[in-house]
């Protein structure tokens, strides 16, 4: 709790903003990578204590929002089946696949369950042998140990009736993909801390060292989030790039070595389609041939038809090109009851965070 | 601050949309903005007369000198014995607590009970006789009622439906519609915890202090004020949607836009762990035995004692006031509401969507 207070406390947060506009003496945009990290800043009104001249804008790092609607598609075709129970965590279940959503489909009768972790998923299976237990599992590297000891605890008791729909991103690639971007602004990165807390900041320096773009390890408080700021708007008006850590009381310049052993022991790197971005070479996980068995892509009888093209211009979002409110449907056609897009539905979703604190 | 976000208030709020959907779903019970829409578009206008337009928790009604209020709430809750209290109590508490809210004395109560079969007897005697005990405590009699029981799997354990009749000793009307700009709001307890039990018990989440339901009733702090003269234009409790949802649609039914301070607001530290863990706002969690009140500012200090002086309100604060006209810049004279943060910005605040629901990661 003491966390908390203190890096909420309004002298410190007034103290960085006027240290910001001290150093600043240019325009710059930087851009926050977490939708973690998006929804403190709207929430906080954080922008409200920067000087015109930083510019935020919001990164890719939302999993709900990039989980393709081909995935969802599929979780909706597998939720469908009476012999399947579906599971994922809350804010999937709101998504607009291709058609309608795993909550629409619940309506209908479908068995749909939210769930806080993937070891709930287990203990569903154990309880109901005779129907097929199928774990929707989203995220970036912070919810990737999680699904695989999971995976690991399912081999362990040999359970057969446990199966999981994969989707899970890996950040670093996504942001090569920002900064070579033709529309690109983004002069400096603030990276996700709890990311960092998982796989250690050795992949920020090679980005660095192939981009020269400042990476500066960030949190989700209000302190942190200025700290991070002031980092990175130094670091570019003194010319430099470098990965800076101010997030050490989460993040070790390492990172959590067990979690990262678990996560390559399941799964492999592969390729991953981003939804409204596009497919991004080496940006995700599969699962390992060890683990193909518990591939809930198998259950699958027939190929699904490709999603069609929305309305959403979510990849425009994501990569900080357009922010939510240059979206001709935002907060007309497009609202948190009725979302067109994905970045309407999340908590982490740029644009759910724009409607519900601005 | 960029260009893009200084219009930012424009956006929406001109007309309801078409109701977006084939089927009622969860969300639609969350009490949030999809709530809302199922009442405005789909039940109200089919019902519609004046009484039912002005939105407040209890329907105003007169019959020759008799000022009375009527209203009705079903209880629908998992696991139906939780921390703090148990469907019974709330059955009571919750509809004894809405005519409260219309400045009512609370009078009889009816009971409808829907049972699954399978229910346990020493559950229902418990539940009945928590029941007994709270509508004693209130001073209500419980007259009238109905009992059904439905196939297993087709109930969850028991629901409950009160309806209360409750007679307005005091004079002046309360609601929404009397809400004056300048008026002080009051909050009468911290927020969050209801909705954290419930959630924290079915989840099976522990804390290292444990948090309970403040499911009570509100009667002592409500009769504190109107028979001490507390010029009271308005009253509601903080249930469904949290506290931020019901002064959002208080703002709405009064046209009158409101000013809180984010640091005024009573939370307790456990609540606030509990909503961390989570990824829950407090502002959005469920309470069961709080309420906001709109008094005149020349009567707050006196209404603040009055309060503090009853154990369900000895909380008691100003969280903040209605806004004169012309300010602040951020609500554009609508009926909003704006919360100024811990960190001295602000921000307006909304309406809940759905159902809460915990973040991923």
């Amino acid at each position: 709790m003491k966390y908390l207070t203190e890096y909420r406390d309004r002298h410190a947060t007034e103290r960085l903003a006027e240290k910001i506009r001290t150093v600043v003496t240019q325009p710059w945009v930087l851009m926050e990578v977490c939708g973690g990290q998006t929804h403190s800043i709207v929430k906080n009104a954080l922008e409200q204590l920067l000087p015109a001249s930083v510019q935020l804008v919001h990164g890719p790092g939302c999993p709900v929002c990039v989980t393709a609607a081909e995935i969802l598609d599929q979780a909706i075709a597998l939720a469908q089946r009476p012999d399947v129970i579906l599971c994922s965590f809350g804010d999937m279940l709101r998504v607009p696949g291709s058609q309608q959503s795993l909550q629409a489909v619940k309506a209908t009768g479908a068995d749909v369950r939210m769930l806080y972790s993937p070891m709930d998923a287990l203990a569903i299976a154990r309880a109901n042998p005779q129907r097929k237990v199928v774990f929707l599992a989203v995220g970036f590297e912070t919810t990737g140990p999680a699904t695989a000891l999971a995976l690991a605890q399912a081999r362990q008791w040999r359970l057969n009736n446990f199966f999981v729909l994969l989707s899970h991103f890996l950040v670093p690639p996504a942001i090569s993909t920002i900064v070579e971007g033709l529309n690109n602004r983004v002069q400096g990165f603030l990276a996700p801390g709890h990311v960092c807390a998982v796989t250690g900041i050795e992949p920020y320096q090679q980005l660095v060292a192939r981009y020269r773009v400042p990476m500066v390890i960030t949190g989700f408080e209000p302190v942190d989030i200025l700290q991070g700021i002031l980092c990175c708007v130094a670091q570019l008006e003194r010319g430099e790039a470098r990965v800076e850590n101010p997030y050490r009381r989460v993040a070790n310049d390492q990172g959590n070595a067990r979690a990262q052993s678990l996560v390559n022991d399941v799964f492999e790197v592969s390729d991953q389609h981003w939804r409204g971005i596009g497919s991004i070479a080496n940006s995700g996980l599969r699962l390992s041939p060890s683990y193909q068995m518990f591939n809930a892509v198998a259950l699958l009888d027939t190929a699904l038809p490709a999603a069609s093209p929305s309305e959403c211009i979510s990849g425009d979002i994501l990569q900080g090109i357009k922010k939510p409110k240059q979206c001709p449907h935002f907060g007309h056609r497009c609202r948190p009851e009725h979302p067109l897009g994905a970045p309407m539905v999340s908590s982490e979703g740029a644009c759910a965070a724009y409607f519900n604190y601005q | 601050m960029s260009d893009i976000l200084d219009d930012h208030n424009d956006f929406g709020l001109q007309c309801p949309p078409p109701f977006h959907a084939d089927q009622v779903q969860l969300d639609h019970g969350g009490g949030g903005q999809l709530s809302q829409q199922l009442l405005e578009q789909v039940i109200q206008p089919r019902f519609a007369n004046a009484e039912l337009a002005r939105g407040h928790d209890s329907a105003l009604l007169q019959f020759g000198d008799a000022r009375v209020a009527f209203t009705t709430d079903s209880y629908v809750i998992n696991p139906l014995i939780f921390p703090g209290g148990d469907i019974g109590k709330l059955a009571v508490y919750g509809t004894v607590n809405d005519l409260l809210m219309a400045g009512a004395r609370p009078r009889y109560l009816s009971c409808s009970l829907i049972i699954e079969e399978g229910l346990p007897l020493e559950t229902l005697t418990t539940i009945l006789d928590s029941m007994a005990a709270a509508a004693k405590e209130c001073e209500v009699a419980i007259v009238t009622g109905d009992t059904k029981v439905v196939d297993r799997g087709h109930g969850d354990g028991l629901y409950i439906n009160t309806a209360g009749i409750g007679v307005r000793e005091w004079p002046g009307t309360i609601a929404p519609q009397s809400i004056q700009p300048g008026d002080a709001i009051v909050l009468s307890a911290g927020v969050g915890r209801h909705g954290l039990a419930i959630m924290a018990q079915r989840e099976g989440l522990q804390f290292d202090t444990p948090i309970t339901s403040d499911c009570a009733s509100l009667l002592p702090a409500v009769t504190t004020l109107l028979e001490n003269g507390i010029d009271v234009h308005c009253m509601r409790d903080a249930t469904r949607g949290g506290l931020a949802s019901i002064l959002v649609e208080l703002a709405e039914l009064s046209g009158l836009s409101m000013t809180l301070s984010a640091t005024a607001i009573p939370v307790s530290e456990v609540v606030v762990g509990g909503c961390e863990l989570l990824g829950l706002d407090p502002l959005y969690v469920a309470n069961e035995g709080c309420f906001v009140a709109m008094v005149p500012e020349a009567q707050l200090q006196a209404a603040l004692t009055l309060l503090r002086d009853q154990a369900v309100s000895r909380e008691s604060v100003q969280i903040g006031r209605v806004d004169k006209k012309g300010e602040p810049k951020l609500t554009q004279g609508k009926g909003r509401v704006c919360l100024q943060t811990a960190i001295g910005s602000t921000r307006l605040l909304r309406r809940m969507t759905g159902r809460l629901l915990p973040r991923i990661c």
